[in-house]
């Protein structure tokens, strides 16, 4: 049954994504790409439960090197997109 | 009845909590006065994730995932302070490849837990996408940052060599699941799909970059998403496959912008087909800076049309500064924005936004080409493609049929250039040849400062 929750779940998903993104416009797409980078990152969540076993083993560390990619993502993705979200100015005021 | 704990319950909210934050926080993505905020909410998503994984009981050691969090985090920070604007689209590029291989590490990494042949089918598609994905992002980046040759490379055979690719990852894909014991297939579904993504990029030429990385991005996010189905966890289908149809959106808007189908894109190696017969007609004429800036100054309508030559010459300041000496003059200055102008969706956005332009002032191909026959001079930066009128009057142009700003439309129009070497694609623009064009020759920030220098 859990295989059938998953797959009712990324259905859902990927109809509420389409609906999402549709909405943003064009001059919000380069961060839009780098806020998914970010979100791409959540791998990181499936690779600390790998690299936290305490066995020495294969698995652990390619847990650990996941973490340490998916980390990049996150951090990276957030705060590059906060930098360019940051430089979008209205023409009045604001400055 | 299995039994569960409040704390494992717990753990589970946290995660249905963290999934709306992330849908909530692209909601707020629609809107530029709301998105920094829907990145925040989305980061706190994140955090909530980050740490209901970390309480998880099933952790007992924690140095590994502490040193992971510290390389990836200090790699990631300093790659997003130190990047520059116009290098945006290599550094998504480089942020696709990592999260795919993530993707396929944690899919490995599961095997040996796994149960069941529908997970070891889930564990396959992770690292088949999260591989191809890698190795195709390396690729777009060697091409983006030119460090490889940007061009589309293609010999005689590609199409058997990828069909045996795509055969062999079928058989090891099988026979891994048959036999997930045996590592031999595990290796070589993993080299397969390594090389596959390096096959799959080569044939793609520098201006076709926006729907790759677009694509890039998608594939980035349904290897999570089979990550997730790999080790049971929604959290991961959830945010992955928000990705995926982001993603998937980028690179619809970017092939219907290009008017081509993706297959075209991905498999047909353009401008390698049949002789451009575009006729030109009658000469060029250049223009230096000083009778240019006679021009703009009696014109009382402008129109700025950017391209990846602005990114180049990084001269997005200066034109910023052209801007402000026009709106001065008494003229009304707006910018018209092709959604493939740059190497990614929204590049030129971007640039702009850094320099200070507000983004009422950017407008999308739909909204300046009605306005343009009430320009007084159009002024080309740095783009080719994108104005070429032969892509709505020759059609035999390789770019025929596909919407482009119609500057040719307004009064005068300066085609800032370096030289006249035919654009990136390489397609003859009879542009350069109109009545009403006259080309500026030089580097765009050169010449673009040049302008500036005339008005003050």
């Amino acid at each position: 049954m859990e295989i059938v929750f998953m797959t009712f779940i990324l259905m859902l998903s990927i109809f509420l994504g389409f609906e999402l993104i549709t909405k943003v416009p064009s001059t919000l797409h380069t961060p839009l790409m780098s806020g998914a980078n970010a979100i791409s990152g959540i791998t990181v969540v499936g690779a600390i439960s790998l690299a936290g076993t305490g066995q020495q083993d294969l698995a652990n560390w390619l847990g650990a090197a996941a973490v340490a990619l998916a980390s990049i993502n996150v951090v990276g993705g957030y705060m590059v997109t906060d930098r360019m979200l940051a430089m979008f100015k209205k023409k009045e005021g604001g400055r | 009845m299995e039994t569960v704990t409040n704390f494992e319950l717990m753990i589970q909210f946290a995660y249905v909590v963290s999934g709306g934050m992330f849908i909530y926080g692209l909601k707020l993505l629609g809107a530029p006065d709301t998105a920094r905020n829907g990145n925040k909410v989305s980061a706190i998503a994140m955090l909530i994730a980050i740490v209901s994984a970390l309480v998880d009981q099933g952790i007992v050691e924690y140095q590994w995932i502490v040193l992971g969090f510290v390389v990836g985090g200090v790699i990631g920070g300093a790659a997003a302070r130190m990047v520059r604007m116009t290098s945006m689209p290599e550094l998504v590029a480089l942020f696709n490849g990592f999260g795919g291989l993530a993707s396929l590490l944690v899919g490995w990494a599961s095997i040996s837990t796994a149960g069941g042949t529908f997970t070891l089918v889930t564990i396959v598609l992770a690292i088949l996408i999260g591989g191809l994905t890698f190795t195709g992002s390396l690729i777009a980046y060697g091409k983006l940052s030119e460090t490889i040759g940007s061009g589309a490379l293609m010999f005689k055979g590609q199409q058997v060599v990828n069909s045996l690719i795509v055969l062999g990852i079928l058989v090891s894909a099988a026979m891994f699941c048959l036999e997930p014991g045996n590592p031999q297939w595990l290796y070589m579904v993993i080299a397969l799909s390594l090389v596959f993504g390096i096959m799959v990029v080569i044939p793609i030429g520098g201006a076709d970059m926006p729907v790759v990385i677009s694509l890039l991005n998608s594939y980035s996010g349904l290897a999570a998403c089979a990550a997730g189905f790999a080790i049971n966890n929604n959290i991961l289908i959830v945010a992955g496959s928000l990705v995926g149809a982001s993603g998937i959106i980028l690179t619809q808007i970017m092939c219907k912008a290009m008017n081509r189908s993706l297959s075209n894109v991905l498999f047909s190696g353009f401008g390698s087909r049949a002789a451009d017969t575009t006729k030109v007609e009658g000469e060029i004429k250049p223009i230096t800076a000083e009778d240019a800036f006679y021009v703009l100054e009696a014109a009382s309508n402008v129109a700025i049309i950017p391209g990846y030559g602005m990114a180049v010459a990084q001269a997005q300041h200066v034109v910023k500064e052209l801007t402000e000496l026009l709106e001065k003059n008494g003229a009304e200055v707006n910018f018209g924005i092709h959604p493939v102008a740059g190497r990614m969706p929204g590049h030129m956005n971007v640039l702009l936004a850094e320099a200070d332009v507000p983004y009422e002032q950017l407008l999308e191909m739909d909204e300046i080409n009605p306005r343009m026959e009430n320009v007084d001079v159009a002024i080309v930066i740095g783009a080719n493609d994108v104005v070429n009128p032969a892509a709505r009057e020759s059609e035999s142009s390789p770019i025929y049929g596909m919407p482009v700003i119609n500057v040719d439309d307004a009064r005068t129009v300066f085609v800032l250039k370096r030289s006249m070497a035919s654009g990136f694609a390489g397609i003859e623009n009879p542009l350069f040849y109109k009545e009403n064009t006259r080309m500026l020759f030089g580097d765009a920030k050169e010449s673009i400062g040049a302008l500036v220098r005339e008005f003050s």
